[in-house]
C-alpha cells in the first residue's frame, strides 16, 4: 500500500538561495505554501511545480518538489503537456501579471477553458519586477511605470474577470499579507478538481510599492476587503457593520446599523453561482466597493485529463490494446515474393 | 478492330480536374490498383489552396499524378505521358505538363461554351487542331454516364458525380489494371447504399467497356510487375509514414507517445493520423497555438513520454524560443517541419526546402539541434525514427525535415516487423545514490534522466544555465563556456553513432551532385541517365544535415566540381562551405515545385561542358 510520508515544512524548503528583495510579498506566497503541503496529503515525488519567468517564476527553485522553470509566458502550457501526458501528478504552475497576463495569456485561457487540473498561482504585482520596473497588463490605467512616463493610457485586466470569461472552474483571490487566508485558498486550490485559478496580491516593494495597501494594511483592510465565504452573507468593515447587496444586478455597500436594512437583505455567496462570480469578481473595477477575497467561484466540471483517459478507456474497450503490427498490416497489402 | 497491346516500363499519368471532381479520389484507387499488380510506383497530388475555388475556373483546378513501373520508380515523374481532364481548365493548366506525343483523354462535354471562356480559351482544343502533337481522345465522359444510369432514378447531381470512376475505368482498360480492388472499395465506402454502390460500380465498368469496344482505342499498354524487395507491402504517403514512425518508436522505447500539435497545411495529417490511435499509448494534444504545441511536448517529455511536435515553416519560427528551452533541460524531443512555400504564409500547398537554415541555426544562442530530412514518403518512417533513437539517446531535441512534396506523396512501403526495429528504451534513473540532473553519460554527453514522480530525486531544471552536473542555476562565466562546449560536442557526438555516407557511382571523378530531402529521386535518376551517358558523375544524398557524417569532407575533396540542387537559394550549399571550404556551385529553382530530372540533367551537361 501507498502511505504518504509525513511531511513537514521544512521538507519543501530547499537550498538554494532565495533571490527576492528583501521584503518582496513573494516570500510570503512561498512561506504559506510551504506550510500547507505537509497538509494536502500529496507526496512530495508527485508533486511539479511549473513556472515561466519573472521574478514570481523563481519559485520552483525554492520548493524541494520537482521544478521546471520554463520560458516566459509558457508555463501553463508545458504544465498542461505534463499533466495530460501524466494525470497523476500534482502540477502548480507559479507565473506573474506579465507572465500569465501578457505574454502567456493565450495560453492561460486555454488552460482554465479546458479544465486540465492545473493549479495555477498568479503573483500579481501590477508591474514587471524582473525587468524592472514596466507596466503589466493588470498596471492601474495612469500609474506612472519606467515605461509610462506620463501614466498608463491601458485599460487593465481583472484577473478573475478573465478567468471567469474563460470558463475556469475554480476562481478565487487571496493576499500575501495575510497568511492564514493565503493558506486556505491554496488548500482549497489544491482540493479542486480541475484548474484552479488563485490571484494573490503581491508587494513589490522595489517597483510597485503599496498597490494593494488599502486591502492589505491593518487600519484600512477591514474596511475595504470583503471576505467571501460560501453561504454566508457579504458583512465586512471593523465592527462588522456594513454589507453588501445587489440593487438589480448592481452591489452595493449598505449600512447595517442605520436599521434600513439587515443581514436578510444582503448577498448570500454561492460559489456555485456563476452569475454571482460574475458580480463579483466585477466588483474590483468599481469605486467605494470593498475588494472580494477568496473563493469567488468553485464548480465541479470533467476535466480534460479524465475525458481524455475515458475515450482511450471506452476505444479500448471496444477495439483491445492497439496492436501496431496488426494496423501497419491493415487494409490494402500485397505480397512481393 | 484488334487492338493492340504494348509492353512498357514506366508510365506517367496525370488525372485533372476541377477541384469537385474527384481526381484525388481516381488517383488513389488508381494507385491501388497499381499496388495490386506489383509495379512500383510514387505519387503526387497538386492541389489548390483555397478550399473551392470557382468551378471551371484555372486556380481550381486540382490534379493527381502517378509514375508507376516494371523498374525502380523514384520520382512521380517529370512529364506524364497521359493526361486525363475533366474540364478545359485542367487542359490548359497541365498541357505543359504532357510529353510530347503523349495522350489526352477529355471529358468533351465538360468542353462548353462556359467553361473554355473560364479557362480562356478563345475554341475549343478539341476541336480546332492546337493538340496535333498529342494523341487525343475526346470521350463524352458526362453523357456516357448519364446512359449508364438511365434507369436508376438517381438526382442528376449523384450521377454527374460519379463520372470520374468513368474515366478511371477507361484508364484501367488502357492501363490493363484489375477492376477488383476498386470494386471492393465502392461496397466498403457505400456500405448500406445499394443505389450508389451499383451506380459507381457500372459506371466504373462502362468505362472499362468504353476502351474495350470503341474503335477509337486502339492501343493497351502493359506494364510488367517490378522487382522489388519481398515482403508484404502497403502503399503510404509520408505524413503517414511520418506519423507511424512516431508510434513505432515510441513503442520500441516502451514509452507513451504525445504530440502537443497545431494545424497546418501541409502537416496536419500527421496530427490527425496519431488522433486516431487512442488505444495504441498515443496522445494527441490541438493546442491554442504552435508555442503550446511544442511546449506541451517538452512538459510531457518531462513527465517521461516521447513529447512530439509537428508544424510546417510558420509554425517552426513560433517554435523557435522553445527548441533553445529544450536544449537547455536536454530532454527528448522530436520536431517535425513539413516544409512549405514561404517567407510568411507563402505557398501553403506548394514544396519548398527553404526552412534548412531555420531549422539548423534559427534560435538565440548556441543552441545546437540535430537535423535529419526525409528523402521519400517511405524514408518519413525511417527518419522519424532514427529521430527518435537519437533523442531519446543523446537526451536533445532532433528536427526532422520532410516536404509537401513527399508528405502528400505515396509509394509501396515494405512493411518492417514492429519487433525488428532496435530497441530505443532509454534508463530512468531511480536510484539517488549518485544522480545529479546535468551528470552524464562519459560516451554519449547525454544527462540523467529522472522523472517526476520518481520518490527522492526531485530535482529543477529550467532555461537559465546550469551549472554543470548539479544542474543548479550559475552565471559562472567558464561554467557557461563549459556548458556551451559540452552541449556542442554532445551533439557532435552523433556522428560516432550514424553509418558513413554512401556515394552512387565512382568515388572520385569530374562532378559529384549532393541533395538532400525530397530532391533525391530526380538527382538519382539524372545522375544515372547522365552515368549511363558516360559520364564522370556521381551523386551523394544527405540524409543527417546536422551533424554531417565524418567522411563528408573526404567525398567532396575527391571530385572536380561539386553541384548542390536545392529548391531555395542556396541553403546547404552554404553550410558545406562554411564546414568544408569548397567550391560547390548551386542550382535553385524556387517554384514551389519538385526538381525533374531533366533539369537536372541539363544542368550536369552545362557543368560537365564548362569542365
Ligand atoms: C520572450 C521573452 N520576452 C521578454 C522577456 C523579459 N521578461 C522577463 S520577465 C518579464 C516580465 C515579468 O513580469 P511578471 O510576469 O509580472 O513577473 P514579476 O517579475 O513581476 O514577478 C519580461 C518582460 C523574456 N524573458 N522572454
Ligand atoms: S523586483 Fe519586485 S517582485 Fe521582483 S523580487 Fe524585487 S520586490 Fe519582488
Amino acid at each position: 500500500m501507498n502511505t504518504i510520508p509525513i511531511y513537514t515544512t521544512k521538507d519543501f524548503q530547499s537550498d538554494q538561495d532565495v533571490r527576492w528583495c528583501p521584503g518582496c510579498g513573494d516570500y510570503s506566497i512561498l512561506a504559506q505554501t510551504q506550510r500547507v503541503f505537509p497538509d494536502l496529503g500529496i507526496p512530495k515525488e508527485k508533486t511539479v511545480f511549473v513556472s515561466g519567468i519573472g521574478c514570481s517564476s523563481r519559485f520552483p527553485y525554492y520548493m524541494i518538489t520537482y521544478g521546471f522553470h520554463g520560458i516566459h509566458g509558457r508555463a501553463a502550457a508545458i504544465a498542461s503537456g505534463l499533466k495530460i501526458a501524466h494525470p497523476d501528478l500534482s502540477v502548480w504552475v507559479a507565473t506573474g501579471d506579465g507572465d500569465g497576463m501578457s505574454i502567456g495569456g493565450n495560453h492561460f485561457i486555454h488552460a482554465c477553458r479546458r479544465n486540465t487540473g492545473l493549479k495555477i498561482l498568479l503573483f500579481n504585482n501590477q508591474i514587471y519586477g524582473l525587468t524592472k520596473g514596466q507596466f503589466s497588463p493588470t498596471s492601474l490605467q495612469g500609474q506612472v511605470t519606467k515605461s509610462t512616463p506620463f501614466g498608463n493610457i491601458d485599460h487593465p485586466f481583472n484577473p478573475l474577470s478573465l478567468a471567469l470569461g474563460a470558463q475556469a472552474t475554480f476562481v478565487s483571490r487571496t493576499l500575501d499579507r495575510d497568511p492564514k487566508h493565503m493558506q486556505t485558498v491554496i488548500k482549497r486550490a489544491a482540493a479542486h478538481n480541475g484548474t484552479a485559478f488563485v490571484e494573490i496580491y503581491q508587494n513589490c516593494n522595489v517597483f510597485n510599492d503599496g498597490a494593494f495597501e488599502l486591502w492589505t494594511e491593518k487600519d484600512s483592510k477591514d474596511d475595504n476587503v470583503v471576505v467571501l465565504e460560501n453561504g454566508k452573507p457579504l458583512i465586512f468593515g471593523k465592527n462588522k457593520d456594513k454589507g453588501i447587496r445587489l440593487n438589480g444586478f448592481t452591489p452595493e455597500v449598505v449600512s447595517l446599523i442605520d436599521g434600513k436594512y439587515t443581514t436578510s437583505d444582503l448577498i448570500l455567496h454561492d460559489e456555485k453561482d456563476p452569475m454571482l462570480a460574475f458580480i463579483l469578481a466585477g466588483m474590483s473595477g468599481i469605486q467605494n466597493l470593498p475588494r472580494p477575497v477568496g473563493v469567488v467561484y468553485a464548480v465541479e466540471k470533467s476535466t480534460y485529463e479524465q475525458l481524455m483517459q475515458n475515450q482511450i478507456d471506452d476505444i479500448t474497450t471496444k477495439k483491445g490494446i492497439g496492436d501496431l503490427e496488426k494496423l501497419f498490416n491493415r487494409g490494402e497489402t500485397w505480397e512481393v515474393k | 478492330m484488334a487492338k493492340i497491346t504494348k509492353n512498357i516500363d514506366e508510365v506517367t499519368i496525370r488525372f485533372a480536374g476541377d477541384s469537385g471532381d474527384g481526381m484525388q479520389l481516381t488517383g488513389g484507387q488508381f494507385t491501388t490498383a497499381t499496388a495490386f499488380v506489383g509495379n512500383d510506383l510514387a505519387t503526387m497530388p497538386d492541389y489548390p489552396a483555397e478550399i473551392r475555388a470557382p468551378a471551371g475556373s484555372l486556380a481550381g483546378v486540382s490534379s493527381f499524378q502517378i509514375n508507376f513501373g516494371a523498374t525502380e520508380i523514384r520520382t512521380p515523374g517529370d512529364q506524364s505521358d497521359c493526361l486525363v481532364v475533366m474540364n478545359p481548365a485542367a487542359l490548359k493548366v497541365y498541357l505543359k505538363k504532357l510529353r510530347e506525343g503523349g495522350s489526352i483523354i477529355a471529358n468533351a462535354d465538360n468542353f462548353n461554351e462556359k467553361n473554355l471562356r473560364l479557362a480562356a480559351y478563345e475554341s475549343n482544343p478539341l476541336q480546332n487542331d492546337s493538340l496535333g502533337r498529342y494523341q487525343v481522345y475526346s470521350v463524352e465522359i458526362s453523357k456516357l454516364t448519364q446512359n449508364a444510369l438511365k434507369d436508376l432514378n438517381l438526382s442528376p447531381k449523384i450521377v454527374d458525380r460519379t463520372k470520374n470512376f468513368f474515366a478511371l475505368g477507361l484508364t484501367y482498360w488502357m492501363y490493363n489494371r484489375p477492376m477488383e480492388p476498386t470494386l471492393k472499395w465502392i461496397k466498403e465506402k457505400f456500405a448500406g447504399k445499394e443505389d450508389i454502390i451499383e451506380a459507381n460500380t457500372r459506371v466504373l465498368k462502362a468505362g472499362h467497356a468504353y476502351g474495350e469496344t470503341t474503335e477509337i482505342f486502339t492501343v493497351r499498354f502493359e506494364v510488367a510487375p517490378a522487382q522489388l524487395p519481398p515482403g508484404r507491402y502497403r502503399s503510404i504517403t509520408g505524413n503517414e509514414a511520418t506519423a507511424w514512425g512516431l508510434m513505432a518508436a515510441a513503442k520500441r522505447a516502451n514509452l507513451e507517445l504525445f504530440l502537443g500539435s497545431y494545424p497546418i497545411t501541409p502537416a496536419s495529417e500527421i496530427l490527425q493520423e496519431l488522433s486516431k490511435y487512442k488505444n495504441y499509448g498515443v496522445k494527441t494534444f490541438q493546442a491554442e497555438d504552435e508555442i503550446a504545441g511544442i511546449t506541451s511536448a517538452i512538459g510531457a517529455s518531462y513527465g517521461g513520454a516521447l513529447g512530439a511536435t509537428n508544424t510546417s515553416g510558420p509554425g517552426l519560427a513560433l517554435k523557435t524560443e522553445a527548441m533553445g528551452l529544450a536544449v537547455m533541460l536536454e530532454l527528448p524531443l522530436i520536431i517535425i517541419d513539413v516544409q512549405r512555400g514561404g517567407p510568411s504564409t507563402g505557398l501553403p500547398t506548394k514544396t519548398e526546402q527553404a526552412d534548412l537554415l531555420q531549422a539548423v541555426y534559427g534560435r538565440n544562442g548556441e543552441a545546437p539541434i540535430p537535423v535529419f530530412a526525409a528523402c521519400s514518403p517511405t524514408d518519413c518512417f525511417d527518419t522519424t525514427f532514427e529521430a527518435a533513437r537519437i533523442a531519446l539517446k543523446y537526451m536533445t531535441p532532433v528536427i526532422v525535415l520532410t516536404d509537401g512534396y513527399i508528405a502528400n506523396g505515396a509509394e509501396p512501403w515494405l512493411i518492417p516487423r514492429i519487433s525488428e526495429l532496435p530497441d530505443l528504451s532509454p534508463t530512468f534513473v531511480t536510484n539517488l545514490e549518485g544522480f545529479a540532473p546535468y551528470k552524464r553519460d562519459p560516451q554519449t554527453l547525454a544527462r540523467m534522466w529522472a522523472i517526476p514522480g520518481t520518490p527522492g530525486l526531485e530535482h529543477r531544471i529550467g532555461g537559465l544555465e546550469k551549472e554543470n552536473i548539479t544542474g543548479n542555476i550559475s552565471y559562472d562565466p567558464d561554467n557557461h563556456h563549459l556548458m556551451i562546449t559540452t552541449r556542442a560536442e554532445k551533439i557532435n557526438n552523433i556522428t560516432n553513432d550514424i553509418p558513413p555516407a554512401k556515394l552512387v557511382g565512382d568515388e572520385s571523378g569530374d562532378l559529384l551532385v549532393v541533395s538532400w530531402g525530397s530532391t533525391y529521386g530526380a538527382v538519382h535518376n539524372a545522375v544515372e541517365t547522365k552515368r549511363n551517358e558516360g559520364l564522370s558523375v556521381s551523386h551523394l544524398h544527405l540524409k543527417y544535415i546536422n551533424p554531417l557524417q565524418k567522411n563528408i569532407g573526404e567525398i567532396l575533396k575527391n571530385f572536380k566540381q561539386i553541384l548542390v540542387p536545392e529548391i531555395n537559394l542556396g541553403q546547404l550549399i552554404k553550410i558545406l562551405r562554411d564546414k568544408y571550404l569548397v567550391d560547390a556551385v548551386g542550382f535553385n529553382l524556387v517554384r514551389g515545385l519538385p526538381f525533374s530530372a531533366v533539369e537536372i540533367e541539363n544542368k550536369i551537361d552545362e557543368m560537365i561542358k564548362r569542365g
